[in-house]
C-alpha cells in the first residue's frame, strides 16, 4: 500500500460537504408549480420535487428534458432556494438566445409541467454558513450566491456575508428587489441617477477586503468564465488568498 | 425517462462521435475550472512521475521537449454535455514518459496533480497505449492558460476533466484514490458513451 497522497501546493481545498451520491445519480421528476419573472431576460422556476434529498446553499442540480423521440438534453443549473424549502427547490434561469434548454422553460413551459431533475450535485461551492463569504457574481451568476443570502436570512446568521453582483442595467439585476445592505450592484451599462457605469473594478472589493473578518473570507465567484476570470483575478491583486476562492463557471 | 411536453430539442444530426448527452459545442471551448488561472510560465512548468515507478523523475519544459512529439487530433467531450470536434493538441504521449520510469507490475492507477493542487484518478490502462498526451500546443499555438497552458495532460476518450489542466504530475498507486471531482461525487472513470458522470452511474 502506498500512502495518502497529498499534493503539492495549495489549491485542492475540498468540498465544502460530502455528496450525497446516491441522491445524485438518480433522476426524479420535478413539477413546475410557479413561474416569476425576474428580469425582462430571467424567471424563476419553482419546482416540486417530493424526494429531494436537500441541498446546501451554492449546490446546482441536473435537469433534464426528453422529447418524444427520445432525444434528451441536460444542462446544470444553481439552486436558487435555500435549504429550508421543503420538497421544492427553485432555479433561475437566463433566457439564453437559441438555447435549447433555457428556450423551453421560457417559452413552452408552464405550471404543471414535470421535467427530470437529479442532485445536488458537487459540493465544492457549497457554502454551509459557517465562514465569512465573500460573493462576487453576474448575471444568472447571482442565483448560487441568492441561496446562500437567503439561508444567511432565513437562519439569522451572524457570520458576515458581502456581495458584489454586476448586471448590465438595474433592470437586468436579478433579484434586485430582494438584495440588502450586504449588496454592492456594479452596473456596466446603465445605471441610476449619480451611480457609475462600468466594470467591476479593484475600488468595488478593495474595502470588503479591508474589512477582513475574523478568519477571513472564502470568496466565492460565479459567473461566465470570463467575468470568472476578471473578478478572480481582482480578488487576488486585492490580497485575497488563491486557496480561499471557489469559481463556477457558467460555460 | 419522462417525456416533457412541448420539448423537441434543437433540429441535430446525430454525429457518428457524439456520446449520448452530448451535443456539438462547434467553435466554442467553454471553460471549466474551479480554480483561479495561475499564471506559470514554461521555464517554471515541470512535471514529475512518481510512486510505484523504478525511476521517479522530473522533467522540465526543455528536457520534455526533447522527448518523441506526438498529436492528438479528434474530439473531447466534457461532462457539463458539450462536445468539441476537430480539436488538435500536439506535445508528447504520456507512453513516452511511462518508458522512461517504468511503472511496477503491481500499479494499476494514478492520480494526476496540477502545479494548483488539482487532483484527478484515472486507471493506469486508459494513460497507456497511445491513449494520453502531456500537450502544449492547442490548434499549432502555445495553450492557453484558461485551458491549461503551459502543457496540461488529455485523456480525450474520458470525460474532459480526468484530462488534468497545468499539469505537475503523476503519482503511479496500486490502488483508485479518488481526486478532487471523484470526491465530489464525480464517477471514478467517466467513460462518456457510457455517460459516466456522477458515482453510481
Ligand atoms: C454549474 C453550472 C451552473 C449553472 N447554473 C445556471 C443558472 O443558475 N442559471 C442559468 O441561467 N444558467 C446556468 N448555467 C448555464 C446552463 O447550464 C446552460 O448552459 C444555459 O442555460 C444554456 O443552456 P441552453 O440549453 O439554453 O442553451 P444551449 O442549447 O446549450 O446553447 C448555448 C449557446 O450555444 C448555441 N448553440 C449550442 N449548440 C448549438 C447548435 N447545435 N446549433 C445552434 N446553436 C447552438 C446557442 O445558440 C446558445 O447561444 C449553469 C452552468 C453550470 C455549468
Amino acid at each position: 500500500m502506498t500512502q495518502a497522497f497529498v499534493p503539492p501546493t495549495r489549491f485542492a481545498v475540498p468540498g465544502r460537504i460530502a455528496v450525497n451520491e446516491q441522491a445524485a445519480s438518480e433522476w426524479q421528476t420535478a413539477t413546475v408549480t410557479e413561474i416569476r419573472r425576474e428580469t425582462p431576460r430571467a424567471a424563476t422556476f419553482r419546482l416540486a420535487v417530493p424526494g429531494w434529498p436537500g441541498h446546501l446553499p451554492g449546490q446546482h442540480l441536473m435537469v433534464r428534458l426528453t422529447a418524444e423521440d427520445g432525444y434528451a438534453a441536460q444542462r446544470h443549473y444553481s439552486i436558487a432556494s435555500a435549504p429550508d424549502d421543503s420538497g421544492h427547490v427553485e432555479l433561475t434561469l437566463d433566457h439564453v438566445e437559441g438555447g435549447e434548454v433555457s428556450g423551453w422553460f421560457h417559452t413552452v413551459a408552464r405550471p404543471g409541467d414535470r421535467v427530470e431533475v437529479r442532485g445536488p450535485v458537487s459540493g465544492f461551492f457549497a457554502w454551509p454558513g459557517d465562514r465569512p463569504a465573500l460573493l462576487v457574481g453576474a448575471g444568472s451568476g447571482v442565483v448560487p450566491l441568492m441561496s446562500m443570502i437567503r439561508h444567511h436570512r432565513a437562519r439569522n446568521l451572524a457570520v458576515p456575508l458581502r456581495l458584489v453582483v454586476s448586471a448590465r442595467s438595474p433592470q437586468e439585476l436579478i433579484y434586485a428587489r430582494e438584495l440588502g445592505a450586504e449588496t454592492t450592484p456594479v452596473f456596466t451599462r446603465s445605471a441610476p441617477a449619480g451611480a457609475t457605469v462600468g466594470r467591476m473594478a479593484a475600488a468595488h472589493v478593495a474595502p470588503l477586503l479591508a474589512e477582513q473578518p475574523s478568519g477571513g473570507w472564502e470568496a466565492y465567484v460565479c459567473g461566465s468564465n470570463s467575468f470568472a476570470e476578471h473578478a478572480s483575478r481582482l480578488l487576488v491583486t486585492a490580497g485575497q488568498p488563491v486557496h480561499r476562492i471557489r469559481i463556477e463557471r457558467f460555460g | 425517462m419522462h417525456i416533457t411536453r412541448g420539448f423537441t430539442g434543437r433540429p441535430r444530426v446525430a454525429g457518428p462521435g457524439l456520446p449520448p448527452g452530448q451535443y456539438d459545442a462547434g467553435d466554442d471551448w467553454p471553460v471549466l475550472s474551479a480554480e483561479v488561472t495561475p499564471e506559470l510560465a514554461p521555464a517554471d512548468w515541470t512535471f514529475r512521475v512518481d510512486g510505484l515507478v523504478a525511476e521517479p523523475r522530473t522533467w522540465d519544459w526543455d528536457e520534455a521537449h526533447r522527448l518523441p512529439p506526438s498529436a492528438y487530433e479528434g474530439a473531447i467531450h466534457c461532462v457539463t454535455s458539450w462536445s468539441k470536434f476537430g480539436v488538435r493538441f500536439t506535445g508528447v504521449s504520456l507512453d513516452a514518459f511511462l518508458d522512461v520510469v517504468r511503472p511496477h507490475g503491481s500499479a494499476t492507477h494514478a492520480v494526476a496533480y496540477s502545479h494548483t493542487g488539482y487532483t484527478t484518478s484515472l486507471p493506469l490502462s486508459d494513460l497507456t497505449g497511445g491513449r494520453a498526451w502531456i500537450a502544449w500546443e492547442y490548434d499549432g499555438r502555445p495553450l492557453a492558460p484558461e485551458h491549461g497552458g503551459p502543457a496540461r495532460l488529455v485523456v480525450p476518450h474520458l470525460y474532459f476533466w480526468k484530462s488534468a489542466k497545468w499539469i505537475a504530475g503523476l503519482r503511479i498507486l496500486d490502488h483508485d484514490e479518488p481526486g478532487f471531482w471523484e470526491q465530489n461525487g464525480y464517477h471514478e472513470r467517466g467513460n462518456p458513451w457510457e455517460e459516466q458522470r456522477y458515482s453510481g452511474d
